[in-house]
Parts: C-alpha cells; structure tokens; sequence
C-alpha cells in the first residue's frame, strides 16, 4: 500500500528544449487508481515511465510512500507494470513469466508455485500456466501480463495503455475485470491511455495532461461539469462539447441566440474572443420562434437508438458552424430539415486565455 | 504467427516458374559437384583418381588409412585436430565471452560515441593480414609463442572478436526494449537480464555466431602456417602436407580433405538446430 507523489517533475529529453514532462505535481491517494490522460504526445507514458524509473527525472522529485526514488533504479522501487505490448518473456512458460519477479527477489520454489496458482486462479489462467506466450490469444496474454504484475503484490500498479491491443469488445469486458480487480486488491495504480472513455470509467481521479502539462486533476464527474480550461473541455466527452469562438465585446450569442450564463459568470467583464462550451445534452431541438434559439440546417443524424446527434449547421460571425445537438429517444430530424436550437443546461465559458470563467 | 498452423506459401506453378527452379537446381547442382568429386576421389585408388573421371570404381578405404596413418618426423592426423580442435574451441569460446558485454554496450545501453567504437572493431580487419605477419611474427618470437598453441588462441580470437561484435550487436538490437525494461521492473540486476532475457532470445544468434568464429578458425591457413610451421600445427596444414613431389596424391588429397571438413559439417548441423527457432515470437504483440 502506497501514496505516490510527483513533486515538481520534469523530463527534458536529450537534444530538446520543450520538456516532455514539465514541472509535475501530482499526489495520488494509497487505493487510489488514477488515469493519465491525454493526447499522443502529452507526456503522459514518460510520466509513467518516470515513476518506474525508466526515465530519467530532470529537475523535481518523486515519491513512494514518502520515500525519495527519483534516483532509484527500477528494482529498487517495488512496482509492477503492464505494458502496451505486454512484453512477455517469449522464452518462459506463463507460470515462469508470473514466477520471474519473485525468482528475482530469491523466494524460494513452493512459495512461488503457490503465489503464481493463486493469481492464475484470480486471472482464470489456471490451464495456461505451462504454455508460452506465442501459444496464447491477445486477452490472454493481456492476462499473463496482468498476472505477473499482481503476482508480487507491489507498492504500486503501472499500466501503459494496456488495452490498447485487444479489440473493442474485450477492451470492454477487460476495462470492467480491471477495475475489479484494482478495488478488490486496493493497490495505488496508475494508468495511462489515450482514450478518455477509458479514464472516465475507470479512474478514481483522471489527470489530463497536454504539452507535458497538467490541465486537471479531478473525479470524472468534475472533469466533466466543471473543465477548467478550453483543452479539458473539449477532451473530455463523447461526442465533444460545442466550443465556439465569440466576440465579447457586445454580449456573448452565437448565431443570433444569447448565451445563457450561471451567476458567478460576469459577462459584461469579458472582452476579445472568449470561448463558449456547451454539451450537446445541454442544447435542445425546439420549435420554430423560441426565443434565443439558434436557426440551422441538418447536415448529419448519427442515430444510436436510446439517443441520436444531430448535427445542425448556422452561420456564425460570418463563418459555418456546426453544432451538436443530443436528442432523446427516437430522433424523427433527417438530413436537410429546418431547425432552431436552444440552450437547455449549463453552458461553460473561457476567457481569451483558454481559462474557465466562473465556478 | 497468426497462421502457424498454414503450410509454407505456394503459388500457381508457371512455366516461368518452372524454368527457375530448373535453374537453382542446377546451380545448386554445379556448386555441390566439387565437393561431391572429393568425398568420391577419396576412396579411389591414385590410379583411379588420376585418370580419366571415373564415377564407377571399386572404392576402398586405403587412402583413409594411410593419411590418418603415423610416419615419424612428419605432422599426425591426431596432433593436426587436437591443435585445431583446442584453437577453434578455446578461441570461440572467448571471442563469445567478450563479444557479449561489448555486444551490450554497443546496442542495448550504448556508450557515448558507440558508433566510432563499432567503426574501430571493423577497422582492424582494414589491414591485409600478410601486411601484418612480420610485426606478429616477430612478436611471437620475442614471446616465445612461436610453435603454440597459445599464438593461435591468442590470434583467432582477435581475427574473430571483430566480426562477432558486429554480428550480435545486430542481434542484441532486435531484443524488444520492453523486455529489458519489465525485466528491471521485475527486480532483475544486470546480469538476471542478461542471462535471462537477453541471452535466451538471441541464442539463434549466439549460435550463428559462434558457428562463423569455429569455421573461420578451423580454416585458418596463412598464420597457422606462418607461426606454427614444426610445433601446435593446424588441420590445413596436415591437408597441405600431402601434397607430395614424388608420385601422385590426388586421392591422398581428397581423403584428408574430406576428414577436414566433416568437424564443420558437425558444427554447421549443432548449430542450425538452434538457428532456426524463430527470434522473440510472442514476446509483444
């Protein structure tokens, strides 16, 4: 059981300026599984890899239960990991795979058989257990890479995008058994992926990263309701939220329609090009006349059956605009079809330097 | 490996391909022939093996005998292969023992300026070896080593370590970097990770390696012979002595040919059953 702590972190790779991993401050609950997230290129895996100790920390700190391992080597951390592509010991069977980490630590032979039944038994790897890796499905061998991490009961668990290789409907069923599996188990993990579906439904906290900076920390449903900035904002949510550019300088509307804005929203304040969010939940398709209501034209339905978006193009300070619109149930909008769009719920805005404005 | 279970790929035979494998049969055909011929001249009598090619004849082991046979004050057949068999094994053995940790240092954790380091391995075979035999020769004669085994130990593992430095270097650059990696993580020093991970995975490597370095070795002529022309002589030497001035030796020749190279032969087939499994299948995805 672990807390784990980046303290001003930073990793500037050789033969570069901009850091990968720019000033790092993360503190991460013992239990607690928290996602990395972000675009390819966030610095989210080096920041993973810099707690592992397979990279090195340029300026800052790391810790482990108050323990200073910037310097540490990877052996000396007590971490298991599970990598993207599994890096399984081609040459070993899958009970020697699982069994390796404890053979280094000099345990002795029953003890390890019995450890290694014992997690095959949790992973339903029971009647692999002298196979080699090449003989196994990809599920499978995401297992076997699973099991040799949980078969040490480490400090912490590290996971690069571990399901990226499996396709989409066992990356389902595994994202749920994963999530098991860590609150059954309690160990501190960190995860990283790239997919925010996946951050929002496993992560106690999700921390997203963009540029080797962190945007935000939070529980997924305040990443959500509450993006601090316009990044956030727009990376978080399927479909995305609306962001559009406006002009403050006389009221905040797009194409035509005021945005409506909560209390702690001074709009009279802003000036220059702010950016207004607003959820495609939070807009609605309402009769012709609606006060506020923003005209457009239908360009694409994507019907999902318990809900479809409709994508509703307007004009907007001279330019095409597409908005997306939620619409409940059975969607009777085609293509081509006259609509007004209303603002229904919470709208967000940010102010010229991409920060949030308000609560 | 998605199709392990598939047989190799055929294709819709044509006349063309058809015509090409005509082709690689008979060049396969023309470069086994030379060798075919001395295993054959081996066992004919000198008459039979020089005169007209004969591929009907009664064979006979006489010339086997007779080349494995002991005349005093000339090279045995059983001293030539104990000195080759020690150079080859010994001198193996050690260009395998370093070129592994500089194999290492050069890919897996590469020092600074590892591409000068691999251009300076490959830069000592620059220099044509007859260039060089005056200054060794001379050396060795200052060492004592002139007529030992222990010069061609010594110079076997120098011709060979550059090569088989070059050669694992490749290999040791295809271990995928996320075995290392979970290897460290999983509480494996230096060495776990090499003999455990590393060692393992490229052993078809090892193999092919140290299969170039035993026939290099076993090969060898011009030093043997320079350095160790009375004492620690090699197998090409022993071959070479039955050329003879008086009479024919053609199927003396042949015989003591064909016992130089069954050693290789043996090692080629130890060594291809390690070769062929396949390079770090499953290891990731």
């Amino acid at each position: 059981m672990a807390e784990v702590r980046f303290d001003a972190a930073s990793r500037i790779y050789p033969g570069t300026e901009v850091p990968a991993v720019n000033e790092l401050n993360l503190d991460i609950a013992d239990g607690e599984l928290l996602v990395l997230v972000g675009p390819s290129g966030s610095g989210k895996s080096t920041a993973l890899r810099m707690l592992a100790g397979l990279e090195f920390i340029d300026k800052g700190s790391v810790f482990i239960n108050d323990k200073d391992v910037t310097l540490a080597p990877p052996q000396d951390r007590d971490i298991a990991m599970v990598f993207q592509n599994y890096a399984l010991y081609p040459q070993m069977s899958v009970a020697a795979n699982m069994g390796f980490a404890l053979k280094q630590q000099g345990i002795p032979k029953d003890e390890r058989r019995k450890r290694v039944e014992e997690a095959a038994r949790i992973l339903d790897l029971e009647p692999y257990l002298d196979r080699k890796p090449k003989n196994l499905s990809g599920g499978q061998r995401q297992r076997v890479a699973m099991g040799r991490a949980i078969v040490r009961s480490p400090q912490v668990f590290l996971m690069d995008e571990p399901l990226s290789n499996l396709d989409a409907k066992l990356r389902v069923q595994t994202r749920t058994e994963l999530a098991d599996l860590q609150a059954r188990l309690g160990v501190t993990t960190v995860y990283v992926t790239h997919d925010q579906v996946e951050a929002m439904t496993m992560g106690h906290r999700v921390a997203v990263l963009d540029h080797g900076v962190l945007q935000q920390v939070a529980r997924p449903r305040d990443l959500y309701s509450k993006p601090e900035n316009r990044f956030v904002a727009g990376f978080i949510g399927s479909p995305a939220m609306n962001l559009v550019d406006v002009d403050a300088t006389n009221g905040i509307a797009i194409a035509g329609g005021t945005v409506p804005f909560d209390d702690s929203v001074n709009v009279a304040n802003q000036s220059g090009t702010v950016s207004v969010g607003v959820r495609p939940e939070h807009l609605s398709l309402v009769t012709d006349g609606t006060p506020d209501s923003i005209a457009g034209e239908v360009t694409v339905v994507e019907e999902l059956g318990s809900e479809a978006f409709v994508h509703v193009r307007t004009k907007h300070q001279g330019d095409d605009l597409t908005l997306v619109v939620r619409d409940e149930g059975e969607t009777s909008t085609q293509r081509g079809d006259q609509v007004s769009v209303a603002f229904t719920g919470p709208t967000h805005l940010f102010g010229a330097d991409g920060e949030r404005v308000g609560d | 490996m998605s199709n392990n279970n598939a047989g190799p790929v055929v294709g819709k035979r044509t006349i063309g391909g058809y015509l090409l494998s005509v082709l690689a049969w008979f060049v396969g055909f023309l470069f086994f022939f030379p060798v075919f011929w001395m295993a054959l001249s081996g066992f004919k009598t000198e008459a039979d093996a020089n005169g007209p090619p004969k591929l009907f004849f009664e064979p006979t082991t006489e010339q086997f005998s007779e080349v494995t046979g002991d005349t005093t004050g000339l090279l045995s057949a059983g001293e030539a292969f104990s000195n080759s068999f020690w150079a080859v094994v010994i001198s193996t053995f050690f260009v395998m023992v370093l070129a592994v940790p500089a194999a290492y240092a050069l890919s897996i954790k590469p020092v600074s300026k590892w591409k000068d380091v691999l251009f300076f391995f490959i830069s000592t075979k620059f220099l044509p070896i007859v260039a060089a035999i005056l200054p060794l020769w001379i050396i060795a004669r200052e060492l004592d080593l002139l007529n030992t085994r222990l010069v061609l130990i010594i110079l076997y593992t120098a011709m060979n370590l550059p090569l088989a430095i070059w050669m694992l270097r490749s290999f040791f650059s295809e271990v995928p970097k996320e075995l290392i990696e979970a290897a460290q993580i999983d509480g494996a020093k230096l060495w776990g990770q090499i003999s455990s991970v590393i060692l393992p995975i490229v052993a078809p490597g090892l193999a092919a390696t140290a299969l170039l370095c035993v026939i290099f070795a076993w090969n060898e002529f011009f030093l043997a012979v320079q350095l160790n022309p009375i004492e620690g002589s090699t197998v090409p030497i022993w071959v070479t002595g039955n050329v003879s001035t008086r009479g024919n030796f053609l199927a003396k020749l042949s015989a003591a040919s064909t016992l130089a190279t069954l050693p290789v032969i043996i090692a080629g087939w130890m060594a291809q059953k390690r070769m062929i499994r396949g390079l770090a299948m499953g290891a990731i995805k």
